[in-house]
């Protein structure tokens, strides 16, 4: 099966979608057209601006380095597919409204929009906004919502490491092994992925 | 007038298609009947080889898929990897009169593709609990009796295991065992130096290590549940399907649900049973000499219920006991203990082993007396962390990602699993109130773990705890997530076999008391629930049964 008709097979089960929203899966795109579509009016529940955005900030939490980051392997079109198809509406909500909340502190911290920072700005931000995520994930109640910029990290390394390019450049992919044991390993070497 | 079969075989999976199997290689002509759509082996695995970052959502459902599967959606076997092996919940509802989480699949294969494909014997032991400590009624046949038939099952099914010599996990015909990984290994050897009668040893699984009975051996991609083109593990499609339809004798009739077994009340014989086509709603009757209800706990007592020829058998079919339906049981599970192996940062397991390791039973055995009855097992394994591990001193950038790039520590946990008592009141019957998609009644469960399940939970965290504290793990954590039955997809009971017509639905032979020509092979069947994984038992029971069904119909005795 190829990855169109995968994509099929998968529009007949969001066929009826409670979310309201035009699923890029009930339309038959594939992650080839998402380029197009995204050139277009976005994905989802996600505006194109914000399908961008979340790339550059995905792109700063998994930057290339001698492989591929985070916007090469389109986390922020990952992203906005599965917030739009599976998150719950209140989660929704909660994530786009994190991503205004970015911007906020962004401006707030740098003086610019996330988009106009360059690469230190964004670094620098997006470091201490960890900081803030981490003693805040601490501090918080168990069923209070998590912080916003723990949910964007969360999904990007997701994304990102099961992605074509993070399972197979930034992991090791062994396809078929053929064998479960153990063996020799030495530090620096990748690890192996799922699958 | 109905077609007339030898057999007919009502569900295709685990028991199903090992009754086909049995029956049809002792020359039967055989009607096979599955309530689902066909599966194809290998033609029907769509997602076999479909990497992960091909699935839009990575393997997780989209609220269109929960709002379809509000039962199949509680845990992750229902997942966006194999969506189509799990049953549509609001087609075929049911009554939950207290939770209970039902895990189906209706397709040819049953839970045979999407099983976790752990394969143990009982012990002698396990077959003489009921009549030791009284609760439930004792099991009209003992270890010896089945011993030879687990030897035949497994020799066919191809399981992989270690010869251990342990009373309480009785070993059988293994192919080659998988491996321990090396912290694994350490582990076990430190258990065995601590306790007498703990071993941690490799799982034992229907998995090949080899190739097996023209079947290949196991790649180790532990992607089993979408099904494997290989045919690795045992399903019905890759061992018992072939084998039955290779006789010639064998009529496969999907999307076939069986709502009674029809009835001849003057000569106490089941003549055959009533079938609706799942596509044209059609209703239909087949005949046959015998019948083999293999369509999984709860729906082949479901059928036996709802078998009232037209109000002479109120209660069902077979149920002059009154036993039918009572006594469900699953085993309790999702509590343990896990934590952090230090050292062996210079190795790593290679490969995806779909398989872990097994610490048999040891509580309540050999002298040892806790203030709970029966006991339980663990399942677990060790590994290194992947990318999703939190690195505290890390927060973006280049730095994280090398550092998740690379493998972290190792950890190691394990998971009890543990026997639940045969409680009378643990039943199912018929919910009038409720009709599914094919206007046939459905189950109300009522079914809840008690005291000694509670009380074992205590046992299974602590014990879990105290034995990776033996072998020096580090920061261990122990965890209870809670076990609504039905969770383990081990259901059993509510047809229980027994000595005493009076007490039980099924005799030693898996045959009817009331009704000599239905034979009752699958979970339904069990008369208490150990606390070993129970599809292997399932094989034994049936394959037994079929050679006793087809020499009866010899003798002309059915």
């Amino acid at each position: 099966m190829n990855r169109r008709e995968l994509l099929q097979r998968a529009s007949v089960l969001v066929s009826g979608s409670i979310l309201g929203v035009d699923s890029l899966l009930a339309k038959n795109i594939s992650w080839d057209d998402m380029e197009a579509e995204l050139s277009a009016k976005g994905i989802g529940l996600f505006s194109k601006k914000q399908v961008q955005l979340l790339n550059e900030v995905a792109d700063t939490i998994i930057p290339t380095t001698d492989t591929p980051g985070a916007k090469a392997a389109k986390t922020g079109q990952f992203i906005a597919v599965f917030v739009s198809d599976c998150y719950e509406p209140a989660d929704q909500k909660r994530f786009l409204d994190g991503l205004v909340s970015l911007e906020n502190d962004c401006k707030a911290k740098t003086g610019k929009n996330f988009m106009k920072c360059s690469v230190q700005e964004r670094q620098s931000f997006l470091s201490e906004l960890d900081v803030a995520q981490k003693a805040y994930q601490k501090s918080k109640k168990k069923e209070e919502p998590a912080h916003y910029f723990r949910t964007i990290k969360d999904l990007t390394l997701w994304g990102y490491f099961t992605s074509e390019i993070g399972a197979t450049q930034a992991l090791r992919f062994v396809e078929y092994p053929g064998k479960y044991t153990t063996v020799d390993y030495k530090k620096g070497d990748r690890n192996f992925g799922g699958y | 007038m109905a077609e007339k079969y030898d057999a007919i075989v009502v569900g295709s999976g685990i028991s199903g298609g090992w009754a086909a199997k049995e029956l049809t290689e002792r020359g039967l002509k055989v009607l096979l009947l599955e309530r689902g759509r066909n599966v194809e082996h290998v033609k029907d695995y769509p997602t076999a080889t479909t990497k992960t970052w091909e699935f839009p959502h990575r393997g997780r459902i989209t609220n269109a898929m929960k709002e379809r599967h509000p039962v199949q959606k509680r845990d992750y076997p229902y997942s966006e990897f194999a969506p189509d092996f799990w049953v549509d919940d609001l087609d075929c509802p049911y009554t939950e009169i207290k939770r209970f989480d039902w895990y189906r699949g209706f397709h040819v294969g049953g839970r045979s593709l999407m099983w976790g494909r752990q394969s143990y014997r009982w012990s002698p032991w396990d077959f003489e609990s009921n009549k030791n400590d009284g609760h439930g009624a004792d099991w009209p046949i003992r270890y010896e009796d089945l011993a030879k038939w687990y030897d035949y099952v497994e020799t066919f099914a191809g399981i992989s295991g270690s010869i251990e010599g342990l009373p309480q996990l009785p070993d059988g015909k293994f192919l080659p065992p998988m491996e321990l990984n090396i912290v694994e290994k350490d582990v076990a050897a430190r258990i065995k130096a601590k306790y007498e009668h703990r071993r941690m040893i490799i799982g034992r699984s229907a998995n090949l290590t080899v190739e097996h009975n023209g079947r290949g051996s196991c790649q180790y991609r532990n992607l089993c549940s979408r099904g494997c083109q290989f045919g690795a593990y045992f399903s019905t499609q890759s061992a018992t399907l072939p084998a039955a339809l290779a006789t010639g004798n064998l009529t496969l009739r999907p999307f076939s649900i069986v709502t009674e077994v029809t009835y001849d009340k003057d000569k106490k014989r089941a003549k055959g049973v009533r079938v609706i086509d799942a596509e044209t709603m059609q209703s239909i009757e087949y005949e046959a000499k015998v019948v083999f209800l293999c369509a999984s706990t709860l729906a082949s007592t479901f059928i036996l219920l709802n078998s009232v020829d037209s109000g002479s058998l109120p209660d069902g079919l077979g149920n002059t006991s009154g036993q039918l339906g009572r006594n469900l049981m699953d085993h309790h599970f999702r509590c343990g203990a896990s934590g952090d192996v230090e050292g062996y940062e210079d190795k790593i397991a290679f490969g995806r082993r779909a398989n872990g390791f097994y610490i048999p039973r040891y509580r309540n055995f050999f002298g040892d007396k806790r203030e709970y009855l029966r006991g339980f097992g663990y399942q677990g394994g060790a590994s290194r962390e992947g990318w999703q591990r939190e690195v505290a001193e890390l927060s973006i950038g280049a730095d994280l990602k090398n550092a998740l790039q690379e493998p972290g520590k190792w950890t190691i946990g394990m998971t009890g699993f543990g026997e639940m008592l045969p409680y009378e009141d643990n039943r199912i019957t018929l919910d009038k109130s409720k009709k599914d998609k094919w206007g046939q009644y459905v189950l109300a469960i009522d079914c809840e773990i008690k005291e000694n399940e509670k009380k074992m939970r205590k046992d299974m965290i602590n014990d879990a705890a105290e034995m990776l504290e033996a072998s020096g793990v580090k920061n261990i954590s122990t965890y209870d997530n809670g076990s609504y039955p039905g969770m383990a997809i081990h259901e059993m009971g509510t047809a229980r076999m027994g000595n005493d017509p009076k007490t039980s639905v099924l005799n030693k032979w898996n045959q009817m008391h009331d009704v000599k020509n239905v034979f009752v092979t699958d979970g339904s069947c069990m008369t208490s629930a150990s606390c070993q994984n129970p599809s292997l038992t399932y094989m034994a029971l049936t394959a037994r049964a079929a050679e006793y069904a087809v020499e009866s119909l010899k003798k002309g005795d059915l």
